[in-house]
């Protein structure tokens, strides 16, 4: 399976078209309780496109076999899937080089590979680690364990009221004691979207080395990670229309070379005796164990997906979308934004008092809309805002202004029954 | 919509209003915290034992109109019972909500708290409901560890 171009002129459309989009998404026909689906929770996770899970189904009656070891047929055409994934990957995020893709479980183990095996190794006792005050949980506790470890300190770039981080303070924390500076690039919680190659340009200027979690940023469009110039950029498929059980580490070369391995185990070493093992180069270094080989190839069948649509014209839909959602949410009677930054994406996040979440994402359910209640796995940004709460409706590029409408027809609905 | 308004009955809405017994209380003889991590849901109830009967129970905290209505519907339930009677009870209440048991069951046994019997046909609200009620057992026990729900 040779790669192919990210978008061949021939599927190339101009201009973007929803209702077409939504065809190609089997689940978006359901009618859960009797009612069309509005699915509004693609933060949490997105919805699967008909070309990967075809992709999953072939894989498995025609090419299923261990990789990077057998002699024989099928070993061979899983090696050439899994290693084609690869590829597209690589050219997905514009990485330099294939060696710097490493397949994880998803955002959470990108983190916590460059936490165990980077962060570990170069932070002791004195030395300092920033993340921000809207992380996600899984960008602050990997953190946590290796200050734990090493008896470096956790320090915090604060944000502001509308949700956008505090530069001036950023600049203050970064200090010769700083070894690594851990952002999100579009907030779960908030749909603000980082200046990331603002930050990265400061850290760099610093000497600090920068890991962006990028949980919430394929999904509005390619990255181009030379551009950010980011050392680290961790992500998941499920959130950008993959599988769930696979996501990526794209890591500098350089870095990626002088780290230890994070996990011991097959596929990850050049020869192993009692007394000594050395270690397979890159990526297989970080890839221990066999693979998640159909969810690989399903990722990159989502990625070959994703290269027929104008992304353009898609950035400029789900801008649209999501200022219409603002402006109708926003008169709803009791609504309260969370989170109301300049750049923001996908995202709205919102309180209506004085009911409280959970009661709204219960009505909204047997509305056929489905968005998220809850701390979205964010309880500092939900502390900084003083609510336990908030109500998340969350946009990807097969959502409408027609679901918009049933979301704040529901929440009419949840104010007769419940205020 | 008939399921939504079997779950928020008006006796539930009324308690999520104005929840009773809602307030700190003064000479308590045991203390519990529950937090539910799933939501947030976070209360604190007292207890007042004299002779192994419950004298006084309260309740504080932060939660969505199940668990604040459940909370506040318990404490009426339980005050006058002996610390048995009230860990019985909580048992009942669990199978209400679990759909174990059935409607008419509940109402002889429960009486009121049968208005819970609808969140047993959501799944992920039961926590919600059963937060008070296992906060409440770890009250009279006294245990210092915050009750969760997972």
């Amino acid at each position: 399976m040779a790669s192919e171009p990210l978008a061949s002129p021939r599927l190339t459309v101009t201009g973007f078209d929803p209702a077409r989009v939504r065809r190609d998404f089997p689940a978006l026909a359901l009618r859960p309780y009797d009612k069309p689906l509005a699915y509004l929770d693609n933060a949490a996770s997105s919805q699967k496109p008909r070309a990967m899970i075809d992709a999953m189904t072939a894989y498995y009656e025609t090419s299923h076999g261990n990789v990077h070891r057998g002699l024989h047929y099928l070993s061979e055409r899983a090696t050439a899937a899994y290693d084609a994934a690869r590829e597209k990957v690589r050219v997905f995020l514009n990485a330099a080089d294939q060696r710097e893709i490493i397949f994880v479980r998803g955002t959470t183990e990108g983190i916590n590979l460059v936490a165990q095996s980077f962060g570990r190794s170069i932070a002791g006792p004195g030395d300092e680690i920033l993340v921000t005050e809207m992380e996600h949980h899984s960008n602050i506790v990997p953190w946590q364990m290796v200050c734990e470890q090493t008896g470096a300190t956790l320090r915090v770039v604060p944000m502001t009221d509308a949700g956008e981080l505090d530069l001036d303070a950023f600049d203050r924390l970064l200090s010769p004691r700083t070894k690594l500076f851990a952002v999100v690039h579009i907030s779960n919680a908030l749909g603000t979207v980082n200046p990331i190659k603002d930050l990265t340009a400061r850290a760099h200027a610093a000497g600090v080395p920068v890991l962006v979690d990028g949980a919430q940023s394929m999904q509005h469009g390619p990255v181009d990670v030379q551009d950010l110039d980011c050392d680290f950029f961790a992500c998941s498929g499920h959130k950008m229309f993959g599988p769930t059980g696979i996501g990526v580490l794209y890591g500098k070369a350089d870095l990626l070379e002088r780290m230890p391995p994070y996990q011991g185990g097959g596929d990850m070493i050049e020869q192993v005796s009692f007394t000594s093992t050395t270690y397979a180069r890159l990526p297989a270094k970080f890839e221990a164990g066999t693979p998640a080989i159909a969810e690989a190839v399903g990722l990159g069948a989502t990625i070959d997906y994703l290269g027929a649509i104008d992304f353009t014209a898609l950035a400029a839909y789900e801008r649209d979308l999501l200022r219409y959602a603002t402006e109708r949410v926003s008169t709803v009677s009791g609504v309260r934004l969370i989170g109301t930054a300049q750049e923001r994406a996908g995202v709205l996040s919102f309180v209506m008092d004085p009911i409280h979440p959970h009661d709204i994402g219960t009505v909204l359910d047997r509305e056929g809309v489905a968005v998220r209640a809850g701390h979205h796995c964010a309880q500092p940004v939900m502390e900084h805002f003083g609510v336990p709460a908030t109500i998340r409706a969350s946009f990807a590029l097969y959502n409408t202004k027609d679901e918009v409408d049933a979301l704040v027809a529901a929440l009419g609905h949840a104010r007769d029954l419940l205020a | 919509m008939d399921d939504l308004h079997d779950l928020y009955q008006s006796v539930i809405l009324d308690h999520n209003r104005s929840p009773r017994n809602f307030r700190e209380l003064e000479g308590a003889s045991g203390r519990a915290e529950g937090y539910n991590p799933l939501c947030g849901d976070r209360l604190t109830v007292w207890v007042r034992l004299e002779d192994d009967l419950i004298a006084a129970v309260t309740f504080h905290g932060s939660g969505c109109a199940i668990s604040k209505a459940s909370a506040s519907m318990m404490t009426e339930a339980v005050k006058g019972k002996t610390a048995a009677e009230a860990k019985d009870l909580a048992q009942q209440f669990q199978e209400l909500v679990t759909g174990r048991s059935d409607a008419r069951t509940a109402r002889a046994r429960l009486g009121k708290l049968a208005v819970f019997s609808g969140v047993s046909e959501f799944p992920v609200r039961v926590k919600c409901a059963s937060l008070s009620w296992h906060t409440l057992k770890a009250a009279i026990d006294q245990t210092t560890e915050p009750v969760t729900t997972e």
